[in-house]
């Protein structure tokens, strides 16, 4: 795949103005979210609680429901050093050590009337939740039996094992879509029940146009960074970009954010500016980041010359939008099923069945390896990771590096064993490095 | 004249817990070395519509760990440590080559790790078929059957092209058939648990039940029918001892220890152990498209796990119907170590007990613990606290 080029002319900011301002807008897009959130908490708005994986936005917000992503919430409680008080909060009522931390980091901040380091969230009107994780399901029951609010499982079949694909209009697909569009026609008449509004196929229509745009933007800045320096960090960058494309998914604001970040990404590749001074090593990222300690994770790679270029989560938890798909506003349940089977598959493949997908990957954005993070809270992700890596490095000779924490939980992190093994990983990556460029030199 | 001699109930027992209990599989390697070019399809937990499988002329194979039996030497480096035991010990008979007989392997999304084992065992296990079955996970969507339907056609194409032989509608029935009668004859063996618990014990009932996953259904319905006509001669007494349901053993199957030293104290009158071969609760339609009457019945004619959502099963007052039902004084929640859902489920289910002032004990188990120690006090302190309440 050839490296994405960039044919815009020079933006007229000046750099310092340009640079950083996908990271800056991003923050400040975050706060207003959150601020919207309290304000309906006080208001009584009617809000829908929905997952980074398939959180429907396009249909919810064609009834002016409040987006409110519980992942997010625990993410930030994490990123906050709070998340140990919410999560001990939930143990104390009853959930067990080995549930989900994100789970519990949301139950305790339930118990705790709603209250958020950034700001009241409020009750749920309805819940959607995909069966991308299966955790999710069992997550939305916590809230109907708290709330007694209306739960809607969005089930969005599979692939179901290495090697099987089926296109549009094959009869399998077709199976499948009708399943998908007809659930969301009964979201769509549960979302009329609960917010009193009625539907306006031109209000999913503009949202699915918005999608559209983000998502070309989207694709496209994740191809910048084949590019050498890669002009942001999908892990640490990433997640602030990633969360814009969640909270603002089918909307303007978050199109035209997109639209700039494109714009930000392509000045720096034309600049040939990176994120670290030299970048020796190029990662791919396996499942998410430790948030409780997210600066020092970044850090022991950092301090390696080591980049992430790439990462899965910015697949599944993006919502699949790094495929850059495009809607069929003319026909828009039909499209939004047929897109939504073909990322919701592309997101689930990547944590079932991503070891070819993952090979390409690396190739194309000429990673040096991969880093698998196993968290506990995760199965979903997690499980299959030790066994991807023993294929990709036995198969694919991909280097690869398995470590274990948790997204939220800091009791699970252990900074001396991951430093250790980080730093055992990066000497033999450099010793790799020179012997192929000896072997290189004939 | 001659004299028939029923076999003993003990003796039934005895052969059915070897056959249950050995993780090398004697009885599917005597069926494979029986049917010559024969095939074998396994699955895992929780439900999978056998029928499909045995109407394929193929012999289906549950796959639920292996208990303390095996250890996960291989398994251990292809999966993270936070994960249930039984899907440990399930990949470590794949690699220890114990379930070599298989030509598929199938699971559900009955939970994140069991859907990972698809792509582990496809990755690991070359020359199987290794696959997902998307049983529908909104149970309330108005086209739920329809899909789940063509679902079912996509997996007997599979099995088709396996066995090399067409499957027949005449077949999905008759393999239908065979299936509602052991499900009748599983009902009956838990309404002796329940009417008489000191017939038949929650261990016996189990091992009877579980050889069925591991031979053809016709052959266990001949055992079951031959124990039922036992169970009425056999020689107990009824015991003051209460009467309690057992909920947790859906997935992960607890140690027959562990059940062991809950029946030296309690009469456990109902449970939720091989949950899915008891998964459907009325007969499935004999009549009209079989992989319809499958489906529709999937959701129509079942119980209730953790692992399905499902708005007209509110679990904690399907939990609460299943104790006003056998009649139990009190609940035993359990829940495997690292399962989501159980876990989850168990603080529903406690809430739900403490507000109806029904006694309830947590257990955490693991298939592969040995000490009981701890357990047996405090099933001993729980009985206790309800008998002298």
């Amino acid at each position: 795949m050839p490296e994405m080029s960039v044919t815009q002319a020079p933006a007229p900011q000046k750099e310092g103005e340009l640079v950083g301002r996908g990271r800056r807008d991003g923050n400040r897009l975050f706060k207003e979210w959150y601020a919207e959130l309290d304000a309906a908490a006080e208001s009584g708005d009617p809000s829908a609680y929905v997952f980074v994986m398939g959180s429907a936005a396009e249909v919810l917000k064609a009834f002016d429901l409040n987006l409110v992503f519980p992942e997010i919430n625990s993410l930030q409680m994490a990123v906050r050093k709070v998340s140990l008080e919410y999560l001990n909060k939930a143990e104390d009522y009853g959930y067990s050590t080995d549930v989900c931390g994100y789970v519990k980091a949301d139950v305790g901040m339930h118990l705790d009337g709603r209250k958020h380091p950034n700001g009241r969230i409020p009750k749920p009107s309805i819940v959607v939740a995909t069966n991308m994780c299966n955790t999710y399901v069992k997550w939305v029951e916590i809230w109907q039996r708290m709330y007694g609010c209306k739960v809607f499982v969005l089930d969005i079949p599979g692939q179901r094992g290495i090697g099987w694909s089926t296109e549009p209009g094959s009869e399998q697909f077709e199976n499948d879509r009708r399943y998908v569009q007809s659930q969301l026609e009964e979201l769509i008449e549960a979302c009329v029940a609960v917010t009193g509004k009625p539907f306006k196929i031109e209000r999913l229509q503009e949202n699915l146009a918005h999608v559209n745009r983000m998502a070309a933007d989207w694709s496209a800045v994740l191809k910048l960074n084949q590019n050498i320096p890669a002009p942001f960090n999908a892990m640490a960058d990433g997640l602030t970009y990633m969360g814009v494309l969640s909270a603002y998914r089918g909307t303007e604001t978050g199109a035209r954010y997109m639209a700039e970040l494109r714009e930000e990404m392509e000045h720096k590749v034309r600049l040939g500016l990176g994120t670290i001074a030299e970048e020796r090593f190029r990662l791919h990222g396996v499942g998410p980041a430790c948030y409780s300690y997210f600066r020092r994770f970044l850090e022991l790679f950092q301090d390696w010359g080591a980049v992430y270029v790439n990462s899965e989560y910015l697949a599944y938890a993006g919502g699949g939008l790094d495929l850059g798909i495009q809607f069929d506003v003319e026909r828009p349940l039909e499209s939004l099923a047929e897109q939504l089977l073909i990322t919701g598959r592309r997101s689930m493949s990547n944590m079932f069945f991503s070891q070819d997908q993952l090979a390409d990957t690396v190739r194309d954005w000429k990673s040096d390896g991969i880093v698998y993070h196993s968290v506990k809270s995760c199965r979903t992700v997690s499980t299959g990771m030790a066994d991807s890596r023993e294929y990709l490095t036995r198969i694919k000779d991909v280097p690869a590096l398995f470590v274990e924490s948790d997204l939220v939980d800091p009791r699970l992190w252990s900074e001396a064993q991951f430093k250790n093994r980080i730093d055992a990983f990066f000497e033999a990556l450099g010793a790799r490095k020179a012997a192929a460029l000896v072997a290189a030199k004939g | 004249m001659a004299v028939q001699v029923r076999p003993a109930f003990e003796a039934i027992l005895e052969q059915c817990s070897e056959l249950a209990e050995d993780v090398t599989y004697p009885s599917v390697k005597r069926w494979r070395e029986d049917h010559p070019g024969g095939h074998a399809v396994g699955h895992f937990q929780v439900y999978f519509p056998e029928e499909l499988i045995h109407a394929a002329g193929m012999l289906p194979v549950t796959l639920m760990g292996a208990g303390s039996r095996l250890e996960a030497k291989q398994a251990d480096s292809h999966i993270g440590s936070f994960i249930c035991s039984i899907c440990r010990t399930s990949l470590e008979l794949g690699f220890s080559g114990r379930v070599g007989f298989l030509d598929a392997f199938y699971t559900t999304p009955i939970c994140d790790v069991a859907r990972n084992l698809a792509g582990i065992w496809g990755r690991n296990f070359k020359g199987m078929t290794a696959e997902i079955l998307y049983l529908p996970q909104n149970a309330n969507a108005k086209q739920a059957v329809p899909y789940l339907r063509d679902e079912y056609a996509r997996v007997l194409a599979e099995l088709e092209r396996i066995s090399g032989r067409p499957i027949e509608e005449a077949d999905l029935r008759r393999s239908i058939g065979v299936y509602n009668e052991n499900r009748r004859l599983l009902r009956e063996l838990y309404r002796y648990k329940r009417e008489t618990p000191w017939l038949l014990s929650t261990t016996e009932a189990y091992v009877l039940a579980k050889v069925g996953t591991v031979m053809p259904r016709e052959v266990h319905n001949e055992i079951l029918r031959s124990a039922l006509a036992e169970i009425p001669n056999r020689e107990a007494r009824r015991q003051d001892r209460v009467r309690v349901v057992f909920e947790g053993g859906f997935c992960e199957q607890p140690p027959l220890d562990m059940l062991q030293l809950i029946e030296e104290a309690c009469y456990i009158v109902d449970d939720d152990l091989l949950i899915g071969m008891r998964w459907i609760t009325d007969d499935v339609p004999e009549t009209g498209d079989p992989l319809y009457a499958l489906a529709e019945s999937y959701f129509e004619r079942s119980t209730y796990s953790c692992v399905q959502h499902d708005d007209r099963k509110p679990k904690e007052e399907m939990l609460l119907r299943r104790v006003e039902e056998s009649g139990a004084q009190a609940v035993i929640l359990a829940a495997a170590k690292m399962c989501e859902p159980g876990l989850d489920e168990q603080v529903a289910y406690q809430k739900t007990l403490e507000a109806k002032q029904i006694p309830f004990l947590l257990l955490d188990f693991e298939e592969k613990m040995t000490a009981f120690e701890r357990m047996r006090m405090e099933v001993e302190t729980f009985v206790e606290s309800i008998l002298f309440d």
